[in-house]
């Protein structure tokens, strides 16, 4: 028995949810009694980033140092990744979820004929008999369920939040490993990628600062993104914002876009629509600002300011900046 | 072209989620069930390319009698039969397994669905299907073009897209904004009536995961109300209350 965690990039950084991810797989292997190792693809980073994985409780890193997989090709991860696992024996494999994660497991897990639970939210519950009950969100975080894995394989998908790490000074040992793939693995070409470079990403964020429709056009975006600067936090949109295109798509949160767990949600000028509340009801603490008292989104709120947004916010990022 | 379209069957996105018999089942009493809203987009990109290039689309939904409604909901949008595989859709792997056995059967070009169904949020049956079928699969899709035998995709990823080559066949998970959802007009109801819907045994499958209770999220304390004039004091409370910050 042994735990693999795979473990993404971006901008030639470690995520920030992979790295929960390896403080989870080390915590697990604890309960287990087992060595957990990560996995990392490509050689997007520095042997001194790889090891800083350490930090996170993992000390053995594996990569494949192929520049082919620089790029997240979905066939090609999940044949790398498939190989991995039987040449090191690997029962259980922990990653977290993303837009490659989530391709790449579901791969894996006919691979792998492996039990797939998806949202966990937590460590197993209880491990006994080789069998994890699993805390995971379903319903899009209007509900949880307690699932049991049963299978000798396993694989866990996290939701943002499910870990804490406290980060060590432990340094990992990066091993080189091969695999053999073939043309046919990377069939599908990637051609180009739009993609937003230095800002914090949505999934990744552990605070974020959403902008709805009373902002009243995308031209008074600035007050958002003073606040979510002096907060380091990721901004995100309500769906009737994307859908104007006043703000781009992947920063949509709700029911069917963006579904965040992080330790603060700002909510201003967004009414709290259900299903926009499903998206956002695992943050730790939720902030509503709004123009109308009435508004359904400050039931679901830890605190709330009525009134003008254009006016509270410079003062709530001025009072960040003076902190 | 030939197009299988996978659906579920969810409460509708505006539902609020109750539990019964010891926080063992769903409680379905007064939900309104809908095809996923992924999945509405998936079907409705399946028709446009079909209404374009000729073929024929199939939906599928892997459920007891209950769904078909639902599936013929999908047949008045504009699929030209369905097939409904008689099973409760216990976990990913099984319904995965079902899709992927009528897919050995019919032979399609490709094999759309929402990139995750609403109630469980998994997101894993299309990639599984496609590797049980030795396909490509991509998710989430947002848009797909399709030049001869060329498809160009763009697949959302954090902080962006990405495009992509591919070729058929191939298995997409979708969402918006592939297409616009289409409400099906009173011909496309009438014709839905007298559409082939089939009903199939599935195959065994052993499940590999089982659910068992369910939880409500804890409700909120209560809002704590912070006076605009002094919305400073809000930074204070961050910090050092619920220490956040």
């Amino acid at each position: 028995m042994a735990i693999l965690v795979f473990v993404e990039t971006a901008d030639g950084e470690l995520r920030g949810s992979s790295l929960e991810a390896v403080g989870y797989g080390a915590a697990l292997a604890q309960q287990l009694g087992v060595q957990a190792s990560a996995i990392v693809l490509g050689t997007n980073l520095s042997q001194d980033k790889l090891a800083k994985i350490g930090n996170y409780g993992i000390t053995r890193v594996l990569q494949i140092a192929d520049d082919r997989l620089n790029q997240g090709v979905i066939q090609a991860y999940s044949n790398a990744l498939g190989q991995v696992v039987s040449a090191q024996g690997i029962t259980t494999v922990v990653l977290a979820k993303s837009s490659l994660g989530d391709a790449v497991a579901a791969r894996l897990t006919v691979k792998m004929q492996a039990g797939l639970a998806s949202n966990v939210t937590e460590l197993p519950l209880s491990v006994a008999g080789g069998v994890f009950k699993l805390k995971r969100s379903v319903f899009t975080g209007k509900a949880f369920q307690i699932t049991e894995v049963k299978t000798a394989n396993k694989i866990l998908a996290l939701k943002k939040n499910a870990f804490a790490p406290v980060p060590s000074s432990d340094s990992a040992t990066v091993e080189q490993i091969s695999v053999s793939l073939s043309e046919a693995d990377f069939g599908a070409k990637i051609i180009k990628t739009d993609k937003v470079t230095g800002e914090l990403l949505l999934p990744d964020a552990d605070k974020v600062v959403s902008g709805g429709r009373g902002l009243k056009g995308p031209e008074n975006w600035g007050v958002i993104l003073d606040l979510a600067k002096a907060l380091e936090a990721a901004t995100g949109c309500s769906k009737p914002v994307s859908d104007l295109d006043w703000r781009p798509h992947h920063e949509h949160v709700g029911q069917t876009g963006v579904k965040v767990s992080p330790n603060l949600y700002v909510a201003v000028g967004i009414s709290g629509a259900i299903q926009h509340l499903a998206g956002v009801s695992s943050s730790k603490c939720i902030v509503v600002i709004n123009k109308d008292a009435d508004a359904p989104f400050f039931k679901a709120a830890d605190y709330g300011i009525v009134g003008d947004a254009f006016e509270i916010l410079p003062k709530l990022t001025k009072a960040l900046q003076a902190l | 072209m030939k197009i299988l379209v996978c659906i579920t069957h969810v409460p509708d996105t505006t539902s609020k989620i109750a539990f019964m018999n010891s926080d063992t089942e769903l409680n379905k009493a007064g939900l309104t069930f809908v095809i996923g809203p992924y999945d509405d987009y998936a079907l409705a990109r399946a028709v446009e390319i079909k209404e374009a290039q000729g073929g024929t689309v199939t939906a599928l939904n892997v459920g007891l009698a209950e769904t078909e409604p639902t599936l013929r909901k999908a047949l008045a949008i504009g699929a030209d039969d369905a097939i409904r595989i008689d099973a409760d859709p216990t976990d990913a792997y099984f319904v995965a397994t079902q899709i992927a056995d009528i897919a050995r059967k019919n032979g399609y070009d490709a094999i759309f669905m929402g990139r995750e169904s609403s109630d469980y949020n998994g997101g894993q049956v299309h990639g599984m299907v496609g590797e049980m079928l030795g396909m490509p699969s991509f998710s989430p899709v947002m848009k797909v073009e399709i030049e001869g035998t060329k498809v160009t995709l763009a697949r959302e990823i954090e902080g962006g897209k990405e495009y992509i080559e591919a070729s058929f066949p191939l298995v997409l998970g979708c969402q918006e904004p592939i297409a616009e959802w289409k409400i099906p007009n009173m011909r496309g109801i009438m014709s839905a009536r007298t559409k082939p819907l089939q009903v199939i045994a599935p195959v065994s499958q052993e499940n590999l995961t089982s659910g068992g209770h369910y939880e409500l999220p804890p409700a909120r304390s209560g809002c704590k109300f912070i006076d605009a004039s002094e919305a400073e004091k809000l930074i204070d409370l961050l910090k050092n209350e619920a220490k956040v910050l």
